[in-house]
């Protein structure tokens, strides 16, 4: 059976609004005295973006986008949020003080996931429905490149030292190496079937495949595939495990990786590849982002329409927080 | 008699220099003259199953840009009655991939045809029992569902929503009665009983009587949850529903449908594929167009991952327990190694969304839920992919 009990109708709750208010409570009591931290959810068929307050996890803003939002990502000095409105064609960029939309970026068509480059200044955008990745320089706000890559790009990485860009092609099935300095496509390293997000390390770069179920590791210097981790769920379909977005703790020893309509998040140690447990979540867990201290990680469930918290430290679902139709993404903003 | 033409020819020019894996695959038809039918509503396009090879040796070559691989695809169309094992004959000179909408006694023709023993066939086109037991072949895959997974897909749906008695309306043609076994099958198979039968005799046009003339038809049916309807050629189904005796769903060839493919598909990554292909053809995505692309990508897939355009390499690499190919339909696709027959979930719609996806939850297998749908192991009679090739 699939776990759905833990998404609860909101009209359940007695104020008719948010949860009840004895877990709410506790929570606050337990918790140390958190920051009024922000976890911001794209609903990709909502046009909204939930927030979510990581103090009383609670959603204390819904925000208004462009159609069917996806990814979302801030500048460094959180000043501005880059929204990737698919249906809209365009990257949309929020005042996250007050919602209000500045302008677009000319992204290419159909933008579905990007990544910022560490010099703030460049986004590398998977344009979806083109094969293209289009580089956008967010001040001057013109598109610097288009680079074709394979069928269908989604997943984005770029490398921690900003040399390197990967973008993932779900229908090629590759990682595309790209140089940032020249933008040409260095490599192309085939990885299993239908992948859909990639993350760098100092030293390695994770792409996850969907269809295939695995999670291939490369080794940055050689481009070679350096382990390959694979997932099994008791109980659950082996099919149904599908690995999507991952986070890594800043640390690089632990990996959390959403496994889709298996409705967990696979709990990877970095150094010897292997799986140490799995967290049920909501239905159809997407993308991941942990808060200011690490200690929680908020998860994306598409089809349940909600958002579970997770303990870092004991690896369990503290709650789960209803949110918009079809969460998608998810990014960190502290508020201080 | 044959009118060979190339259709994707100018793909390779996108190909890199290095390039230097040709692949060669032969897209073969035999037309066919349709019977008439009572609504000229919904042609069936020129291009069914065509356009779904088309649009994939596209995504295909994309990939094999990357990697020196170069696809090409030839169609080699018969008119009704031509002769197609001559059409065949000349096509494996030239190709040994070759995907094949034709009727399963030509397709059988053609794979026992001695150039065909090193060729690698799909058949795109026909869902025939046969071809998938005591007539299978060894050198012949199937990427359409048969029948019985179609049909055991909506029983399943039946079950599920407990719509436990049925009755069915059957056409005259040697289809539709195909197709009212299906169902009778599928229904024994997932408990769901058929009631009473009728079979369709009218032969006037009642397109502007539907609403006197159905339910009186209708009337005599014991009480039932669902119409089952078995009319293969899309003919009279369609007046069927909002025409019943009793207020009831109808199902089966119109309401609520089992097929591989519809454009109301939207999760999984689907609408991607969708918007290519509505681009590509001018018209939305069917099962047909479905199994053509499907071949494609699995013949695609083998290529990028061993680097050869050896059918019989391409053959082990697909027949491989560990194959897994994405298909837009949230599980991984792969092939029966009993069969040959493409393993696939079925979308079961209605004509503005999608259903549900069978398998259904519940429905459980020891190895693959997908197995729960069309033939499995012990159904089929096929010994050909157990024999040593």
């Amino acid at each position: 059976m699939i776990a759905h009990r833990q998404t609860k109708a909101p009209s359940f709750s007695p104020v008719g609004r948010g949860w009840g208010r004895g877990t709410t409570l506790a929570l606050c009591l337990l918790a140390p005295p958190a920051m009024a931290d922000e976890i911001w959810v794209t609903n990709e068929k909502d046009d909204t973006i939930s927030v979510i307050d990581t103090a009383t996890l609670e959603v204390i803003r819904t925000i208004p986008t462009g159609e069917r939002p996806r990814g979302i990502t801030f500048s460094h000095d959180f000043t501005r949020v880059y929204i990737c409105a698919s249906d809209s064609d365009t990257v949309q960029v929020m005042d996250p003080a007050t919602g209000e939309i500045l302008h677009d970026l000319p992204s290419g068509e159909d933008p579905e996931q990007f990544v910022l480059h560490p010099d703030d200044r460049h986004l590398w955008i998977a344009n979806e429905d083109d094969a293209v990745t289009t580089v956008v320089d967010v001040e001057s706000r013109k598109v610097v490149a288009q680079i074709n890559v394979g069928i269908e790009p989604e997943g984005m990485g770029v490398s921690r030292d900003g040399s390197i860009v990967v973008t993932t092609s779900e229908t090629t099935n590759m990682a595309h190496w790209i140089d940032t300095a020249t933008h040409q496509i260095i490599a192309n390293t085939l990885v299993d079937s239908r992948p859909r997000h990639a993350e760098f390390t100092e030293t390695e770069l994770w792409v996850s495949s969907e269809i295939g179920g695995t999670v291939t590791v490369f080794d940055i210097a050689t481009k070679a595939e350096k382990a390959k981790i694979r997932f099994a769920i008791p109980g659950v379909n082996k099919d149904l495990i599908q690995p999507v977005g991952f986070e890594f703790t800043p640390d690089f020893t632990t990996a959390f990786v959403a496994l889709g309509p298996s409705n967990h998040v696979a709990v990877v140690n970095m150094q010897t590849y292997e799986v140490e447990t799995y967290i049920l979540v909501g239905r159809r867990v997407w993308h991941l982002a942990f808060n200011r201290d690490h200690s929680q990680l908020f998860t994306t469930n598409g089809v349940s329409g909600d958002v579970t918290v997770i303990d870092v430290a004991s690896r369990t679902a503290l709650k789960s927080i209803k949110v918009g139709r079809f969460p998608w993404g998810a990014a960190f903003r502290p508020t201080e | 008699m044959i009118r060979l033409c190339v259709t994707i020819a100018a793909i390779a020019a996108a190909a890199p220099a290095w390039a230097d894996l040709p692949v060669a695959i032969t897209y073969m038809r035999l037309e066919v003259d349709r019977p008439p039918v009572l609504s000229n509503l919904d042609p069936v396009p020129e291009d069914l199953g065509l356009a779904g090879a088309e649009i994939a040796v596209k995504d295909t070559q994309t990939t094999g840009s990357f990697l020196g691989h170069s696809y090409s695809l030839t169609l080699a169309s018969v008119p009704p009655g031509g002769d197609l094992v001559a059409a065949a004959r000349e096509a494996l000179a030239s190709s040994h991939l070759i995907l094949i909408e034709a009727d399963p006694a030509a397709i059988l023709a053609v794979a026992d045809l001695p150039e065909a023993q090193e060729a690698l066939l799909f058949n795109v086109a026909t869902g025939a029992e046969n071809l998938r037991s005591q007539d299978c072949r060894a050198n012949l895959l199937h990427t359409i569902p048969e029948d019985a997974a179609r049909t055991d897909a909506l029983m399943q749906v039946l079950q599920r929503k407990q719509w436990r008695t049925a009755v069915m309306v059957t056409g005259p043609h040697p289809a539709d009665l195909a197709l009212a076994e299906a169902f009778r099958r599928s229904a024994r198979k997932f408990a769901v009983s058929i009631a009473a039968e009728k079979d369709w005799t009218f032969d006037t046009d009642l397109r502007e009587s539907t609403m006197d003339e159905v339910p009186r038809f209708m009337q005599d049916f014991p009480d039932h949850d669902v119409v089952l309807i078995a009319d293969a050629t899309d003919d009279f189904g369609r007046y069927i529903e909002h025409n019943t005796w009793i207020p009831r769903p109808v199902a089966g060839a119109d309401g609520l449908i089992p097929t591989a493919w519809s454009h109301v598909i939207e999760a999984w990554g689907a609408v991607q594929l969708q918007n290519r292909f509505e681009d590509h053809a001018g018209r939305d995505m069917r099962g047909q167009d479905y199994a053509a692309w499907a071949a494609i990508r699995a013949i695609g897939e083998a290529v990028t991952r061993t680097n050869s355009n050896d059918p019989a390499t391409i053959r082990a690499f697909l027949l491989d327990p560990g194959f897994q190919m994405d298909g837009f339909k949230g599980r991984g696709l792969s092939f029966r190694a009993w069969n040959g027959q493409l393993r696939q979930p079925i979308a079961v719609v209605n004509a503005r969304a999608l259903v549900t996806l069978a398998p259904v939850e519940g429905f459980l297998h020891q190895r693959n839920e997908m197995d729960t749908l069309g033939l499995d192991a012990p159904e089929s009679a096929c010994t050909a992919f157990t024999e040593v090739r």
